[in-house]
């Protein structure tokens, strides 16, 4: 190499190593991940999704788990342009069991209450799966948070015990990787969590930067590709065949969550995030759902409900969650034994299509009683 | 490969391209070949075979050169340097089973070192009995011809492949049961086998010039050709690596530019599209013929960008190492006919075809005593020659079927062409219908590759033809 082409090179490498670090530190202080989560193919190329985007296994499922809040609900039909005036928004919180785990789109909550074509002060009521496959509270409070712009007239929160405990609500990726927004929600509805708890991830600098964020643009990227899957094939996830039925015959454990019979103490459940969510939504009215569970006859289900429930502890839950619907007012539905043991599939809360079904008449009628009470 | 792969493989290619001049960049090029090929072989359920087959793989490029070197060839002593790195590196390899830090260059564990130290005496002993009886002799290129496509044949066909790993698998006591053709992955095989039947025949054609072993090595397994091509010809790569490199601000960014390019259009552009790619699973889902053909289209960009997006790379690296590297892609979805596109697409592949196979047999037809009429000898040269290719990505009916696809379309482009034309010389004074009957022969072109790649994404005849029936609405 001459002279001139080593000068030429070190200024090129220079010039190189100079716009690398600037465009990958600009990103820090733009922070553009959420601008770009809202701009969705989504409702405009390709029809917007019945539930949010979530998947263990993208490639068969069409669908993929993410973080990224905007981008999610920009994918889901409840996005799709304004509200019609004839509508009557209801919006369904809660876990795998009404997001539809095993369940294919027609066959989830949302759509059974769609098909029933309710009629409400003249409005059709519309419902909106906004349920997402983690069990936590304070994660259905962050989507309610998020999606309480779309004006809902009617919200639909689906609760279970395993929901329920202090000590997992910080358990869900989604809520590790939205720190800000969760501690956001903790400081300003007090909620009995630690804003500085260690699983909230925070992002330091180098992470924030694009090469840090490289898989959150690649995931907004493949949620948009997806897309043409979800339009062609309407599948959103790996329905398996081969699954386990949930186990009928069960430890002789009585322990839940580390906790001792005989008695649940309030102090470890967080109810303050229903509260929360109450105070959220304002004015606009909200059923709390004590949802059905699997209740298995087989070896020492006296002393467990099933996998997940100890008798005593499920027991007083529902006593709690009856007491405090009670002493605050709410409408609440305790709906733990209205779906027959034969109808879940592959664990104590996910239903068949026609144990949804059944759920869906109960709540259509709490949705209706909304106006004839 | 991934990206971690890649930076290092350039990074070495910096390595060799600036630092390592004359002599030394001959060696650089073979040893950082020969470290490469035992690196990037993926591992095997086979005990050892992530080993064996790299090895195997020089082996086989090795006995290759004997039978084409002239017996009469001088100084012998380069040639036994070269042999003895090589035996080194081998053991080399193995040795580092014993130093877990670097454990290990190959995906699992390398054999025992006696093991090796035996075979590669045992095989020496084979080459010895080559060099003495079989230098330059015809009958033998050819008996080792046959071995390679008989090689080749097993490694293509399942129920072969997977009878050969229960054979290695009895032999390794490992459970037969298990036996599958993946086990078999032999990385590169498929260049490899195409370098040297080029080699053994030109040797049989007297074409071949006077190769050293390095360089034959060299050649057949240059790293960043080895695993997706091009296929270069033996004579021009000698030329290439026998010319003064001095390596150039120039060169080397203009192989950056084509390694950054093929990096996007792999990693980005024919990884995102391959989500939404026509695929056996996704094939009988769909439930519009629209996005099927949306589907369709994605797997041709894919498998465009896909193999383009290495050749980009191979090109790069080779450019960094002073090896220009043939082009193997020329906007082939763009082309006004098929005829065009096989020009364009794995142009070294079907270079090959035409040298080694269609020609020869087109001229033994056309030299017959009998006389063949020229289109029956242009239909017999252009179906035979694409269901070879076709065969060439593995032998299962739906290759066999997409080679045919584009051998019909190749005869009938090739009979309609002569036919129109003397009518299509009048277009030339006519630039705008030209141009729009131009636009409309490349959509139409792309549209028939694009049919032909239902046979080849999917895997059974019948589901392509039920997915080509639904494309057009029916079924």
């Amino acid at each position: 190499m001459d002279l001139e082409q080593k000068v030429s090179l070190k200024y090129v490498v220079i010039k190189g190593i100079l716009l690398f670090f600037m465009i990958n530190f600009l990103f820090v202080p733009l922070d553009p991940i959420p601008a770009l989560g809202r701009l969705s193919a989504y409702n405009l190329i390709f029809p917007g999704r019945v539930r949010l985007p979530f998947g263990e296994n993208p490639s068969l499922a069409y669908n993929l788990s993410m973080n990224n809040l905007e981008a999610m609900l920009a994918s889901h039909e409840l996005c799709d342009g304004n509200k019609p005036l004839d509508e009557y928004r209801v919006l369904l919180l809660g876990d795998s069991s009404v997001w539809g785990y095993l369940l294919e789109p027609q066959n989830t909550l949302s759509a059974y209450l769609n098909k029933a074509n309710l009629r409400l002060d003249g409005k059709t009521v519309r419902a909106y799966n906004l349920g997402y496959p983690t069990l936590s509270l304070t994660k259905d409070l962050l989507i309610l948070h998020a999606a309480i712009q779309y004006k809902p007239d009617l919200v639909i929160w689906m609760i279970t015990l395993e929901s329920l405990p202090v000590t997992i609500q910080l358990d869900s990726p989604i809520l590790q990787n939205n720190a800000e927004l969760v501690r956001n929600l903790i400081t300003k509805f007090n909620l009995n969590l630690d804003p500085s708890d260690p699983r909230l991830f925070d992002r330091n600098i180098l992470q924030s930067t694009l090469f840090g964020r490289r898989r959150d643009l690649a995931d907004i990227l493949r949620l948009q590709l997806y897309g043409v899957m979800w339009a062609s094939t309407g599948i959103d996830q790996n329905y398996q065949a081969d699954y386990n039925p949930p186990q009928q015959n069960l430890d002789p454990d009585e322990t839940f969550h580390g906790l001792q019979p005989p008695i649940l103490n309030m102090q470890n459940l967080s109810i303050d995030v229903l509260q929360a969510g109450k105070q959220l939504i304002g004015d606009t009215p909200i059923i709390f759902v004590n949802e059905p569970i699997f209740i298995s006859h087989g070896e020492n289900s006296n002393i467990r409900y099933n996998f997940f429930y100890p008798r005593w502890a499920y027991d007083q839950y529902r006593q709690i969650f009856n007491e405090t619907c009670q002493n605050n007012g709410w409408i609440c539905l305790d709906e733990w034994n209205s779906v027959s043991s034969d109808q879940f599939t592959n664990s104590a809360i996910h239903m068949t299509p026609n144990g949804s079904q059944i759920l869906s008449t109960e709540l259509a009628n709490a949705i209706l009683a909304q106006v004839n009470p | 490969m991934s990206l971690t792969t890649l930076l290092i493989i350039i990074l070495v290619s910096i390595l060799i391209g600036f630092f390592a001049t004359g002599k030394w960049r001959s060696w650089g090029l073979l040893i950082a070949s020969i470290l490469f090929i035992y690196w990037l072989q993926p591992a095997s359920p086979v005990r050892h075979l992530d080993y064996w087959l790299p090895t195997s793989c020089i082996m086989l490029t090795i006995l290759s050169w004997i039978l084409t070197r002239k017996k009469e060839r001088g100084n012998l002593r380069p040639d036994i340097i070269t042999g003895l790195v090589i035996a080194s590196l081998m053991l080399l390899i193995s040795l580092t089973r014993y130093f877990d830090p670097i454990c290990c260059v190959t995906a699992t564990r390398p054999p025992e070192l006696y093991q090796i130290a035996i075979s590669i005496i045992s095989v020496s002993f084979i080459f010895l009995v080559f060099a003495y009886f079989g230098s330059g002799k015809v009958a033998w290129i050819f008996t080792g011809m046959s071995l390679i496509l008989l090689m080749f044949v097993i490694l293509k066909s399942e129920i072969l492949a997977r009878f050969i790993s229960q054979g290695l698998r009895s032999i390794n006591a490992q459970p037969v049961e298990l036996a599958s053709a993946n086990d078999l992955q032999w990385l590169g095989f498929s260049y490899v086998a195409f370098r040297l039947l080029h080699t053994l025949r030109d040797r049989v054609n007297g074409r071949l010039p006077e190769i050293s072993l390095q360089e034959y090595v060299t050649y057949v397994i240059f790293f960043p050709a080895f695993s997706a091509g091009p296929i270069d010809r033996i004579q021009h790569f000698t030329q290439e690596i026998r010319k003064t490199f001095k390596p150039s601000l120039q060169t080397t960014l203009q192989g950056g530019k084509r390694i950054l390019w093929g990096v996007f259009s792999k990693f980005v552009l024919a990884d995102g599209l391959a989500l939404i790619a026509l695929n056996n699973n996704n094939a009988g889902q769909v439930n519009s013929p629209g996005w099927l053909w949306v589907m369709l289209y994605a797997y041709a960009l894919r498998i465009f960008f896909d193999f383009a997006g290495y050749t980009h790379i191979a090109i790069g690296l080779g450019q960094i190492l002073g090896v220009q590297l043939p082009e193997n892609f020329d906007r082939p979805y763009l082309k006004r006919n098929i005829t065009l596109f096989w020009n364009s697409w794995h142009i070294t592949l079907a270079q090959w075809f035409r040298a080694y196979f269609f020609n020869p047999l087109t001229r033994t037809m056309r030299s017959s005593q009998h006389s063949i009429p020229l289109p029956l000898i242009i239909f017999i040269g252009q179906l035979s020659t694409f269901t070879l290719i076709g065969l060439w990505h593995g032998i299962s009916w739906n290759f066999a079927i997409w080679g045919a696809w584009h051998g019909v379309g190749l005869f009938v482009h090739n009979r309609w062409s002569n036919l129109i034309k003397p009518k299509t010389s009048a277009l030339d004074n006519h630039a705008n219908l030209n141009r729009l009957l131009g636009i409309g022969s490349t959509f139409l072109t792309f549209q028939y590759v694009s049919l032909g790649w239902v046979w080849f994404a999917l895997s059974y005849p019948v589901q392509s033809w039920h997915t080509f029936l639904k494309l057009f609405g029916i079924g």
